[in-house]
């Protein structure tokens, strides 16, 4: 249970990042919090050549309230920070809510935002709570041969980030810098809400919801997003889809969690049957949109 | 592999030398620094025994590497009671965390011990009054074999009274 030897680089810029892992001769990864890649490293699952600590670089771990009311949250924004910063609480106050379900205080100690997201695990809370937010990820490299400028940058919708299990659209020599959450719109709720067999422990499953609702109190947009409901943290667009038009009443609700768990792909393993996972995910999602119709009306 | 240098403070104590990049927060502490109080379960961050504090914040010692506490200070279990150097039982007095867990009954082996100190003591500086509900939730990082876990809590709620009422102050800074 020992790491296998690796270099290592303390990166203290973003620049001195993307230079370390624009030399793809060596197989490098971002150090973020480590709390998914240390387990690994230890279990010997991973045994990149190289890794490039993010811990020294402060603009990593930027929060910023934007202009248009929304929320920038950099890559190494701890999931404390998420739980505590009153910023979080204001803006997007999901991801408030959701923080205390990652792990354990420990952990989030350490754990972040971008390291969560670019990790791609489906049974993490963060990817599932910020595609329901609408959220798109920030991404950086150096240039490559006979690119102009030193660096280059792209954005992604969340939606189109995550190709897999642990698989993501980033390149080998490219960096998750930040998250860009869209401001929330007025009449809007959201709520999350997970069921696992200990607390702390991965979910078994989990549903965040975002529900809108018009000054008659019919909805007019909602997206729901599924903690280990599928092979990839997914966004549910035609349940939700089922509430818009719809006041959300509880035979709505209920249509719409039927749809939810009739559409999702949960797996079958130790912790749980496929069957079980289709249950929890059909209760989850009554229970978590119905809260957040609540939010939305007051 | 070459080793990198690295200038840390573990209890308050200067440590300067170098270290190979693999090498565990929690492996060194225990076999470079000499500091066995910090135990080694799951050596994945499950189990909670190796749990140390990175500048007064609670994190998992297997899930860092030294490298990563340059420029850093880390607080170990020894760091806890009020000690004379040299002594030959150099532990003066218990820290309230300590005498407490010890007075409820909160350990029987005593192995996840020293991670459940580190994370309880950091938790009543934030939380100096918490509920039953919240001191369960604040050791749900840590699994203990033996206790069953109701002495543990009851054991931090006893601590969380004792400094309440006055007892030395959770820093370990400041002297009765």
């Amino acid at each position: 249970m020992k790491p296998p030897p690796f270099d290592y680089v303390a990166a203290a810029t973003l620049d001195e990042v993307l230079e370390a892992l624009a030399d793809t001769s060596l197989e490098a990864r971002p150090l973020a919090g480590g709390q998914s890649l240390v387990p690994m490293l230890n279990f010997r699952l991973a045994a990149p050549e190289r890794l490039v600590d993010l811990n020294g670089i402060d603009e990593l771990s930027r929060i910023e309230e934007t202009e248009d009311g929304g929320l920038l949250l950099g890559a190494m924004t701890r999931h404390s920070a998420l739980e505590c910063d009153p910023r979080i609480a204001r803006r997007a106050p999901l991801l408030a809510e959701a923080a205390p379900f990652i792990a354990h205080p420990q952990i989030r100690s350490r754990g972040t935002v971008g390291g969560s997201v670019a990790h791609a695990d489906p049974a993490a809370e963060l990817p599932a709570v910020l595609l329901t937010l609408g959220a798109r990820v920030r991404i950086a490299r150096r240039s490559r041969n006979g690119e102009s400028g030193s660096r280059v940058e792209r954005t992604l919708d969340l939606g189109d980030f995550f190709l897999g299990p642990f698989f993501s659209a980033l390149e080998p020599d490219e960096l998750l810098t930040a998250i860009d959450v869209p401001p929330s719109a007025p009449g809007e709720g959201t709520a999350f809400d997970e069921v696992a067999r200990r607390r702390g422990d991965y979910a078994l499953a989990g549903v965040a919801a975002r529900v809108r609702l018009d000054s008659r109190g019919v909805c007019d947009g909602a997206a729901i997003s599924l903690v280990n409901g599928g092979s990839t943290p997914c966004l549910m667009k035609e349940a939700a889809q089922t509430l818009v038009g719809e006041k959300p009443t509880p035979e709505a609700i209920e249509a719409a969690a039927a749809a939810c768990a009739e559409t999702s792909e949960p797996a079958a393993d130790m912790h749980a049957s496929e069957a079980y996972r289709r249950h929890l995910i059909r209760v989850l999602t009554a229970r978590v949109v119905s809260h957040a119709a609540d939010r939305a009306r007051t | 592999m070459s080793g990198i240098g690295i200038s840390t403070r573990v209890n308050g104590v200067a440590w300067s030398g170098e270290v190979e990049p693999r090498l565990l927060l929690s492996d060194f502490l225990r076999s470079v620094v000499g500091l066995t109080g910090t135990h080694v379960g799951c050596e994945h961050g499950v189990c909670g025994a190796c749990t140390v504090q990175l500048d007064g914040e609670p994190v998992r010692a297997c899930l860092m590497f030294a490298v990563q506490i340059d420029g850093h200070e880390v607080t170990t279990v020894e760091g806890l009671a009020a000690t004379t150097p040299g002594a030959e039982i150099s532990v003066e007095q218990l820290h309230p965390v300590q005498q407490a867990l010890h007075e409820a009954h909160g350990l029987q082996c005593g192995f996840c011990t020293p991670g459940i100190l580190m994370t309880a003591e950091a938790f009543l500086r934030e939380n100096p009054a918490p509920s039953r509900e919240e001191i369960r939730e604040a050791v749900s990082g840590h699994l203990c074999r033996c206790t069953g876990y109701h002495n543990i809590v009851e054991g931090v709620a006893l601590a969380a009274e004792r400094l309440a009422a006055g007892g030395r102050a959770a820093d370990g800074k400041d002297e009765p």
